[in-house]
């Protein structure tokens, strides 16, 4: 059937900030899918309020909506709009559940708008797990033993039935947020009770445990007539228990027999047909008992998902952008395959030549109270995917890749003692973040395959090949670097081994490593990621290296740029970076240059195949980056976009004659360190907060009462703001140097003036080449100094700080892009008190903001930042002046604290957002307001304010209480706060610390009587003791805010909230003039 | 080293590699089949004689050999060729392992070469004969090239003889049912009498499936002999070689189209059901083995994925007026189905017994049942 002509405009529904369990991989399905609609002539509208995503750049879409995913804003586009279609199964769980909404509200039937791609019905049977279950056994499908229970009674007496370990899941929470293994009542009832609490239809499932058992994922497509494919099947190397999104996965599955292979592809289609997902890409789960082979569904995905953006990467079919094409009235057959350059129709099944592996990245280091235990809440927030022609070298490959300071399986404990040994047994039964890193220690240990089985019920086949890659290493460290000849080198590069692994069980270094192995002309060779296992010709070039015979990377002649991804997402690293080496691509490539991405996360836009003009996925190592550099002889390689990842490489990629560009290493480096950077803004005649170096306890104290309390306190060799803690006295400071860390000559502890109620302001600056500079945008964060960057939200323009002293940080930034040379991106942050400028930091590269900056101000400053690299001057491409926009955008922080049980949310120096939204508005509160509504976080109802803060807080608090007060809120508050406030004349109840007595606020929270907090706090043990306050009100789902500034902001916003226009990214461009 | 094992093709092309099976040399016609799953199903198949199999899929063996997977006997490819071979068998219901079973059957095999470039070569080249040496002797590089060359090719060769039954013998088993681990026995509606040109098993059980009592009878086996056993139609089964050289087939089957018995032809069979109608056969370049190939049902318009495995094809421009194309490739465009439409009898190029590969294609059994049904019906009116 050919592409429908009764639509004409199609809504697509993004997913939304990057969260835990939803990532980038809907940028990648949700840009493929505009690019795919545009492409056939239909006008789309889309709504996402994520700014940092490739799909809000406003040639993604006719109309760009960065507005809240919610029933109201999307009702506002849809009346505006007048769309004939909406397609939600791009935008993950977030879309559905939008769709839903907007279906059940009545509002797609007001407007006549269709749900192409899965309808009402599916989603729902999908979803609701009860329903899902009654579908499956209609079509002779066994699920796990399970029941649905709304109370926590209901779930007791299911539970009698299903036995222990019994597996909670909440309905329709993201990532099985909520969800676990209960071993004994204990456990059973607070999962059971926090999932119903989170459920936002208060239900769970209490499901039959079918952990250890194999896992099976189909990614399946199927159109209008249905014609189904299976694009790609993945294997969980860690099996049932493990959340899918946290296991180790391989494509294809490695230990099925065709028969068992084939039942898992026809019970795909029958639950794809039976669910009635009409178009598009599915996801099926399966688990299968590793000893009798019996089959039971876990649960069908009607939409795009993490799964499919790793198929489509696996195999080279791109899910999305087909299952946007069927979702307008396409079928496969005709629609053209385009990696083969159409020579094959859509309508096959991939086969693939090579074994992929998905290793998840975790951040637990930034949340040392949670429960580092994986189950079925998924806690990873980034993942690696690697191709290689075998599990080793595809596995090896992946944990190179993975950036945790390990280059293949790195030993964990070197000593084995009974107590370490019997330690390492608990580590492989419960399963954690570094499991695989512990099977590799218990085959050092000694432990057999078969122990190790039964403790992890990882499928033999797999472990067998992580033992022989254990032995190979001690055969590697006993003979030395010596007894690698050619031969045994080529069968080390085989199985993946990294030059710098080989070097550390040598005893050598990785130079010496590499300089054998070229003498010996063992160098890799590069396959290509062709769909059909080489039965067909490629022109596409989605390459990955291998030490195998052939070369297929057919390098040209051309100028090339090299631009090196951001790898794995992490916490403080993510789809921003993707964005600014997307748009160097799209640049550069616009520009004529054939453009070289290469990147390791499966997860991203930057690697889709035809973002550039090739693409290598391959780790971000310098022995990976060297080999592809020797093999396409670019021009130039931009490092600057990829945030830390390609930033660790630059010195030593100079060192080996890369030609990088841009910025140089060393000025990156200068402004990374200390010292070099002290002495910068000394010549310049710039101020930096006073700050000292100590080298032992005696020495901090001393140098302490030089600068003065309060002290941002920190180890010299900890990064990103990890260990990091406001002191505000000797005793502070004397127990932060006992306890938190180990300060010694090698490592000493540094100590900077924190700067109390300062603002902090960010700058984004482009500089060419021969020392233009734009400056991007001056972005004023509401919370205080002292908050991570990352985890503030800000305002563009800035809405407080004067002409004056705007106009001498846009000069300050001006000089330091100047001295340290830089060509390309730079980001300024400053902390302002009055009309005292310090500057905190310098990053002469991309940084998180640019995104955001590009989409409030129109200027694509990570284009015109790599065409400056490239050689192009600002003038020429007319970008001199800086836009101030005439409407203000807020960019704001989305935190994963729901995830991790014990874990604080109180802001600080150490970031732990995992995402932002951005929310636009004609003045500060209006735009505030849209931010929050964004992201979710209700407006507090008039009733009682919770208010406890600390001592230099008070004084600022006196509006703020008399405008609420105005509002018909009343006022709680602890001793301290209370008498204060009753004091300047403003009543106030009182009400106990948790500490104090009860009822205390938790007794208030709890009951349901608290309607907002505003709670500040300093000091460890305040910290301490105030933690209950705000875990509680996140439990309950609670506005609260932990700063003074927050405070005020939001309730600047009360007037405006859930009101008000929506405007598209376009119609905000058209009022910008420079 | 004595595991040293060689592989080259006519065109000279070698490559070294480690050998995982017998010692010996094998000489055949080099293709390669892109299935992920299935390699004991492959190499099973009796349409792979005289045939040196690649496996482009690189982890081989992982699920080890199980008796209920066989679909004959014994081996019938010359050679099997593979980047990585398992080190262990993990299944449920493994047997044996990979390398243990070639040993025991004889079979030369090769690992650790560059599969791909193979795959390359013969995809550039079409495919080729080789030499598959393992052993000493595989340090012979000039020796094995002359018998590569010195194979004569499959162009011309009749096989269907060399692998049939060589006896007549009865087939009631059903397909294997993995959640009883056992093979069904459904009730016996349907007597058919099936060629074995090369039958693979799961033809024979998706008949009994559907309530055929399978007579398979030897290749060279008369048309009045059969139609002596008065069957309600006639299966003719895939098998190896060229379809040409097979004239006792073909004459054969011009008589069960006179007599209007429902004839239903796979692969080999559907190759010979064209000849018998009157059409030609050419040799593909490289042909289609594997298991994700899209087939389209003319009629209705649906895509199936399909399980493919013949290096010859019918040459539709060869099709006389009595006889309609039902399927196609999508791949290439050539001809996968074609029906009679003087004689209840059609045929599918294609595997729709899969096994390897996907079950698409298989309600082409239960049309064939359908014939039966109404001729039976048609012959109950008269």
């Amino acid at each position: 059937m050919p592409k429908r002509t009764d639509i004409r405009c199609i809504l697509v529904i993004g997913a939304g900030p990057i969260v835990i369990g939803q990532a980038c991989e809907f940028d990648y399905s949700g840009a493929q899918a505009c690019k795919a609609l545009k492409a056939e002539g239909f006008r789309v509208v889309l709504v996402n309020s994520n700014p940092a995503t490739i799909m809000t750049d406003p040639d993604t879409a006719d109309a760009v909506y960065i507005e809240p995913i919610n029933l109201r804003a999307v009702e506002a586009i849809i009346a505006k709009e007048r769309p004939d279609a909406l397609l939600p199964t791009m935008g993950g769980q977030t879309a559905l559940n939008c769709a839903l909404d907007l279906a059940d509200a009545g509002v797609l039937e007001k407007y006549g708008v269709e749900l192409i791609g899965a309808s009402r019905d599916a989603i729902r049977m999908a979803e609701d797990r009860e329903l899902f279950r009654i579908a499956m056994q209609e079509i002779g499908l066994e699920c796990p033993k399970a029941e649905v229970a709304r109370s926590f009674e209901q779930a007791v007496e299911i539970q009698a039935k299903v036995g222990y370990p019994t597996i909670i899941r909440p309905s329709f929470t993201l990532g099985g947020t909520g969800g676990g293994i209960a071993y004994n009542r204990e456990e059973f009832e607070e999962i059971v009770k926090r999932g119903l609490e989170l459920s936002p239809v208060h239900e769970v499932l209490v499901e039959e445990s079918v952990l250890g058992w194999k896992e099976f994922e189909m990614e399946v497509v199927r159109d209008t007539a249905d014609n189904c494919i299976i694009v790609c099947s993945i294997e969980n190397l860690d099996p049932m228990g493990v959340h899918t999104g946290d296991s180790i996965t391989v494509a294809p599955a490695l230990t099925l027999t065709d028969k068992e292979y084939q039942r898992l592809r026809d019970a795909s289609i029958a639950v794809l047909r039976k669910i009635g997902v009409d178009t598009g890409g599915s996801n099926v789960q399966f688990g299968v008992n590793a000893q009798t082979g019996r089959v039971v569904v876990i649960e069908m995905n009607p939409r795009v998902s993490r799964s499919s953006a790793l198929a489509s990467k696996a195999t080279g079919f791109p899910i999305a952008k087909i299952a946007a094409k069927l979702a307008v009235g396409y079928t496969l057959d005709e629609l053209r395959n385009e990696i083969t350059g159409g020579a094959t129709p859509a309508s096959f099944e991939p086969s693939i030549d090579y074994v992929v592996t998905k290793i998840p990245r975790f951040a637990f280091e930034k949340f040392p109270a949670a429960d580092a235990r994986l189950t079925t809440q998924m806690k990873s927030v980034g993942e690696v995917m690697a191709i290689g022609r075998c599990f080793q070298e595809s596995l090896q490959k992946a944990l190179r890749g993975l950036e945790i300071g390990v280059d293949g399986l790195s030993p964990r404990t070197t000593v084995f003692t009974d107590e370490s040994v019997a330690e390492l047994r608990r580590q492989l039964r419960e399963p954690g973040p570094d499991r695989l890193f512990h099977v590799a220690d218990a085959f050092r240990a000694g432990l057999s395959r078969e122990e190790i089985f039964a403790l992890t019920h990882i499928d033999p086949w797999f472990l067998v090949e992580i033992e022989d890659l254990i032995r190979t290493e001690k055969d590697v460290a006993v003979n030395g670097l010596a007894a690698l000849d050619a031969a045994r080198l080529r069968t080390l590069k085989r199985q993946g081994f990294s030059d710098s692994r080989l070097a550390a069980l040598t005893g050598t270094d990785e130079a010496a490593v590499r300089q054998l192995r070229r003498a010996y002309g063992v160098r890799p060779v590069y396959k290509r990621v062709d769909t059909c296992a080489a039965e067909f010709a490629t022109s596409t070039a989605y390459l990955y290296s291998s030490y195998d015979e052939e070369c297929e990377a057919e390098p040209t002649g051309r100028d090339k740029i090299m631009v090196l991804g951001g790898g794995p997402n992490r916490i403080g690293q993510g789809i921003e970076f993707d964005y600014c080496c997307v748009h160097a691509a799209l640049a550069l490539r616009e520009d004529g240059f054939e453009t070289i991405m290469v990147n390791c996360n499966p997860e991203t836009v930057s690697t889709d195949y035809d973002t550039s003009d090739r693409l290598y996925f391959e780790p971000l190592t310098l022995e990976d980056v060297l080999e592809i550099v020797e093999t396409e002889k670019p021009k130039g390689v931009i490092v600057q976009y990829g945030g830390q990842t390609p930033l660790k490489l630059a010195r030593a990629l100079e060192a080996n004659g890369v030609p990088i560009i841009g910025t140089t290493p060393d000025s990156i480096d200068l402004a990374e360190d200390r010292e070099r950077f002290q002495q910068l803004i000394e010549q310049l005649g710039l101020r930096q907060p006073p700050n000292r170096t100590a080298r032992n306890h005696d020495e901090a104290i001393a140098l302490a009462g030089q600068i003065g309390y309060p002290l941002v306190v920190r180890p010299s060799y900890v990064l990103g703001g990890r260990a990091m803690e406001v002191v505000h006295s000797d005793a502070d400071l004397s127990r932060y140097i006992r306890e938190a860390v180990q300060v010694s000559n090698d490592s000493p502890v540094l100590l900077d003036r924190f700067l109390d109620h300062a603002i902090e302001v960010d700058v984004d600056l482009v500089a060419d080449a021969t020392g233009g500079t734009l400056i991007g945008g001056l972005m004023e964060h509401i919370e205080e100094a002292g908050v991570h960057s990352g985890d503030s939200s800000c305002s563009l323009p800035v809405h407080s700080l004067s002409l004056a002293v705007q106009d001498e940080l846009r000069r300050q930034v001006g000089e330091m892009a100047k001295a340290l040379g830089v060509v390309g991106l730079m980001n300024t942050q400053f902390a302002v008190q009055g009309e005292d400028i310090f500057v905190l930091e310098v990053n002469p590269r991309a940084s998180r903001t640019v995104p955001f900056v590009s989409k409030a101000t129109g200027q694509p400053l990570a284009k015109i930042a790599a065409r400056c690299m490239a050689g192009r001057t600002l003038a020429a491409q007319g970008a001199t002046a800086e836009i101030v926009p005439p409407y203000f955008s807020i960019k704001e922080a989305i935190f994963p604290f729901a995830k991790f049980q014990g874990v604080d949310p109180i802001l600080g120096p150490e970031m732990r957002s995992t995402g932002e939204i951005m929310g636009v508005g004609e003045t500060f509160p209006q735009a505030f307001a849209r931010s929050l509504e964004a992201a979710g976080i209700r407006m507090p109802k008039p009733g009682k304010v919770f208010i406890s803060v600390r001592d230099s807080d008070k004084s600022h608090l006196l509006d703020l209480a008399h405008e609420l007060i105005r509002r018909g809120f009343s006022l709680v508050a602890t001793a301290g706060t209370g008498n204060y406030l009753r004091g300047q004349g403003i009543d106030c109840a009182h009400i106990n610390k948790v500490l104090e007595g009860r009822p205390h606020i938790v007794d208030l929270i709890k009951n349901g009587e608290i309607s907002y907090i505003i709670n500040t706090t300093e000091g460890k043990q305040a910290i301490a003791d105030s933690f209950s306050i705000r875990r509680e009100a996140l439990q309950h789902r609670l506005t609260y805010s932990t700063t003074v500034a927050g405070a005020r902001a939001l309730i600047g916003a009360m007037d405006h909230y859930g009101s008000g226009d929506v405007t598209s990214l376009q119609e905000l461009h058209r009022k910008l003039t420079a | 080293m004595t595991d040293q094992a060689l592989l080259v093709l006519a065109d000279g092309s070698s490559f070294r590699g480690r050998a995982i099976g017998a010692a010996g040399s094998r000489v055949g016609e080099v293709v390669f089949n892109t299935a992920i799953t299935g390699y004991q199903e492959i190499l099973t198949d009796p349409s792979y004689a005289r045939q040196i199999v690649t496996l482009t899929f690189p982890q081989i063996g992982n699920t080890g050999i199980n008796a209920a997977d066989a679909e004959s006997d014994g081996i019938h490819a010359s050679g099997l060729v593979i980047r990585n071979a398992s080190r262990i068998a993990s299944n449920w219901r493994s047997e044996e392992t990979l390398q243990a079973w070639l040993i025991r059957h004889e079979v030369v095999a090769i690992a650790e070469i560059d599969t791909r470039r193979l795959t390359r070569i013969l995809r550039e080249k079409g495919a080729q004969n080789g030499c598959l040496v393992a052993g000493p002797e595989a340090a012979d590089l000039d020796a094995a090239l002359a018998k590569a060359r010195a194979f004569p090719g499959l162009k011309g060769m009749d096989l269907a003889k060399v692998v049939s039954t060589t006896s007549a013998y009865d087939w009631r088993e059903g397909v294997y049912d993995l959640d009883a681990v056992t093979f069904r026995e459904p009730e016996k509606r349907f007597r058919v009498v099936a060629y074995d040109f090369g039958v693979k098993r799961n033809i024979l059980r998706l008949l009994a499936e559907r309530g055929c009592e399978v007579h398979v009878v030897p290749a060279q086996t008369t048309a009045s002999d059969v139609l002596a056993l008065q069957p309600d139609g006639v299966f003719l089964s895939n098998g190896p070689g060229d379809p040409e050289p097979c004239d006792y087939a073909i004459s054969a089957i011009r008589e069960f189209l006179t007599a209007k018995l429902p004839v239903f032809g796979i692969c080999l069979g559907h190759q010979l059901l064209g000849l018998a109608a009157g059409a030609k056969t050419l040799k593909m370049k490289f042909g289609h083995h594997g298991g994700n190939h899209p087939v389209i049902d003319l009629a209705s318009g649906r895509v199936m994925i399909s399980s493919q495995n013949h290096g010859f094809a019918i040459d539709e421009s060869s099709l006389p007026a009595n006889v309609t194309v039902t399927h196609r490739s999508l791949f290439d465009q050539s001809n996968q189905g074609i029906a009679l439409t003087d004689a209840p009898a059609f045929s599918f190029q294609g595997h729709p017994e899969a096994s390897p590969g996907p079950h698409d294609v298989d309600p082409l059994f239960d049309r064939f049942v359908a014939l039966m049904q109404e001729a039976r019906a048609h012959a109950q009116a008269h």
